[in-house]
């Protein structure tokens, strides 16, 4: 048999049927929905008279809309926002959905609960109607994000019309420096590529520096595949996958464990398998990344200076990069380092899980955040937080002047409240950076949780490895 | 399915779909309204005035279907808020060099088509408003001094456009099958009850 890749065993596993001229049909195994992409694929079930075919396939949270108050029993002040988190819960009870609900002590942004949870598991496909849902492939699964109209689909057939995507290689080996994590070597990725370059394509992520990351790292990783382009990026399941899922609550148990482990080391690419295309990045030469416009592609290393438009010789690259400089407010060939910051944030299904709040708040312990600067850290779940606050880093935070938070997707998409004001610039762990993004005139930088503390400390974008 | 019409045109690379319609207008459970939001904050100034310069409010692009942009269009985010949006505002195609993978899907599912053009083509569209006819079924991009393009489309997608074919309706009908796989392949996970 023709080697291949873990993409085209994932692929080739989940096709029901394929029918001359037409897409393939593929099986989805687990599909997660949240409040905000749901609603209209709901309504079209009942228009229809249709049911969800396979609700045990199905799980739900809200995350998106919701407050990050600590206090749930409180009523949702937006009430445009309530109705959406009713409506949402309200879909769930009608149609058989299990979810956590905004008031459930388990709560938490959508792909940060689907690991924690022991749903996401190798080999799946696992969709959601949200395009982070990448994130998913750090455990082997083939996971992307569709649309409403896709959702509504899932819930009635648990399958989707899909072409073959191409695959596409990203090799990282050596050893990271100090200063540099896992969102370090994937901004690098994206700037490298750009955020269009894995267009048609998922990734798979491969080599010594990968496999060398824990779990939390390779979902930060997978994460942003969807910023460079490309639907879904995947990691091939091995120890580190296993014994972070063993023992979670949707696990398998016994013999069914033992048995999925065996199956599930089958999935790794088998040698001599093609690639449509690779990349390979030196991780040994990475220094911690930043953006400095108003797409994730446009990162550097944070000791380098901001672009020249001048450099440019396509009008429209031309154009796309100065608008992106005076919605920033930045000026070409000015270090970015020591550039003044108002807001921190830390949180996002990027970098929310107790390993970044660790990362931030090892920064903070015994310092202060500059006078001036407002710092959020946002759990990505309620677990999470429930962790953090046993292990006192909300004590951490707090002392250091920081804001501690409840879970959800906050003020990386600021659809809650949670949000930058006109003109502010803000170091986020988030994954966007575009206009408006974390609200109406805000600008953004992408780093990392090493990187946002220590601009927190210092009230400008500051290279952590000073203070490490 | 023949498209005639005069360009709205936005000469910059990698819109995104939080610049189509921002987060916060995505509160709404309907799929009501979202014509008004689109490109908002490109739109309108803070206190919610609208930027007359901005093309968008010109009262002759409300009569425009068709918008040219840079490459990489509807990038980020998966909502399909974004070619709702444009749907409702009057656009029945976007010209580009490539489109994002969610947001084609999207598109697709709301005869919405986007045109990949050639390099040369679509940078030329961007330096100003012009006619252009855009034909599905022969698929190709007109421009008005008689220069043609074919661009590239799913031809699923395209029966299912000319012939209003329903994808779930599709996919319902393929009931046998996917009894046939799910039989065949036990379940890695059950939501409603977990390990115990």
């Amino acid at each position: 048999m023709k080697p291949r890749t873990i993409i085209e065993k994932l692929w080739d596993s989940h096709v029901v049927a394929e029918q001359e001229g037409a897409p393939a049909m593929l099986y989805i195994d687990l599909h997660l929905v949240h409040e905000v992409t749901s609603p209209q694929a709901f309504a079209g079930l009942r228009a229809r008279g249709l049911k969800v075919r396979r609700p045990d396939r199905t799980f739900g949270t809200a995350d998106h809309s919701t407050p990050t108050v600590a206090d749930r029993m409180l009523p949702i002040l937006d009430t445009i926002a309530a109705t959406q988190v009713e409506q949402f819960e309200r879909n769930c009870r009608e149609f058989g959905i299990p979810f956590l609900g905004y008031r459930n002590d388990q709560q938490g942004i959508v792909h940060v609960i689907g690991p924690e949870q022991g749903l996401t598991q190798p080999g799946m496909t696992v969709v959601c109607g949200d395009s982070h849902t990448a994130t998913h492939g750090a455990f082997g699964a083939l996971a992307f994000g569709i649309g409403t109209s896709e959702v509504e689909q899932v819930l009635a057939t648990q399958c989707l019309l899909q072409r073959r995507s191409r695959t596409f290689e990203v090799r990282v080996d050596g050893a990271p420096p100090a200063g540099v994590s896992a969102k370090d070597i994937i901004l690098a990725l994206i700037a490298e590529i750009g955020i269009g370059g894995g267009t048609g394509h998922i990734l798979e992520y491969r080599g010594s520096t990968i496999r060398a990351l824990s779990m939390e790292e390779r979902m930060t990783v997978c994460n942003m595949s969807i910023e460079g382009g490309a639907r879904a990026g995947l990691i091939a399941p091995d120890d580190v996958t296993f014994e972070y899922m063993h023992g979670r609550r949707f696990a398998l148990k016994g013999a069914a464990w033992d048995a999925a482990v065996a199956r599930w080391r089958s999935l790794a690419t088998d040698d001599g398998a093609e690639f449509d295309r690779r990349v390979s990045l030196d991780a040994s030469r990475l220094e911690p990344m930043i953006t400095f416009g108003t797409n994730p592609g446009m990162g550097m290393a944070i000791t380098s200076a901001v672009p020249d438009p001048a450099s440019v010789s396509d009008p429209t690259e031309r154009e796309t990069l100065a608008k992106a400089l005076r919605y920033m407010d930045l000026a070409p060939g000015k270090p970015i380092l020591g550039q003044p910051v108002n807001v921190v944030f830390i949180g996002s299904c990027t970098n929310s899980r107790i390993s970044d709040l660790r990362t931030a708040a090892a920064v903070l312990e015994g310092r202060k955040i500059a006078a001036g600067v407002r710092m959020m850290v946002v759990p990505g779940s309620q677990q999470i937080k429930a962790q953090a606050e046993a292990e006192g880093l909300d004590r951490i935070f707090r002392e250091a002047g920081a804001d501690w938070r409840a879970a959800g997707c906050s003020m990386c998409i600021a659809m809650n409240g949670d949000q930058v004001a006109p003109g502010e610039y803000c170091v986020s762990t988030s994954n966007r950076n575009f206009e408006g993004r974390q609200g109406q005139g805000a600008r953004t930088f992408l780093a990392s949780p090493l990187t946002a503390a220590a601009s927190a400390v210092h009230g400008c974008v500051t290279d952590a490895r000073t203070m490490l | 399915m023949t498209i005639r019409s005069r360009t709205v045109v936005f000469p910059v690379d990698n819109i995104d779909t939080d610049q189509i319609i921002p987060a916060r207008f995505l509160k709404t459970i309907s799929k009501d309204g979202l014509g008004d939001q689109l490109f908002y904050d490109w739109r309108y100034l803070a206190d919610g005035a609208p930027k007359l310069d901005f093309v968008l409010n010109q009262p002759e692009s409300k009569l425009c279907q068709i918008l040219v942009a840079g490459d990489n269009f509807g990038c980020g985010s998966s909502r399909e808020h974004a070619p709702w949006a444009l749907t409702q505002y009057g656009f029945r195609a976007v010209i580009s060099t490539s489109f994002a993978d969610i947001f084609r899907q999207n598109a697709l599912k709301n005869g919405l088509l986007p045109v990949v053009a050639p390099r040369e083509i679509q940078r030329e569209l961007l330096q100003g408003s012009a006619e252009v006819t855009i034909e599905l079924e022969s698929q190709t991009l007109s421009l008005a001094d008689g220069r043609q393009a074919t661009f590239p489309i799913d031809a699923f997608a395209k029966f299912c456009l000319l012939n209003g074919v329903d994808e779930l309706g599709y996919l319902l009908a393929q009931e046998n099958a996917i009894r046939a796989y799910e039989d065949s392949h036990p379940a890695a996970v059950d939501t409603l009850r977990g390990a115990d």
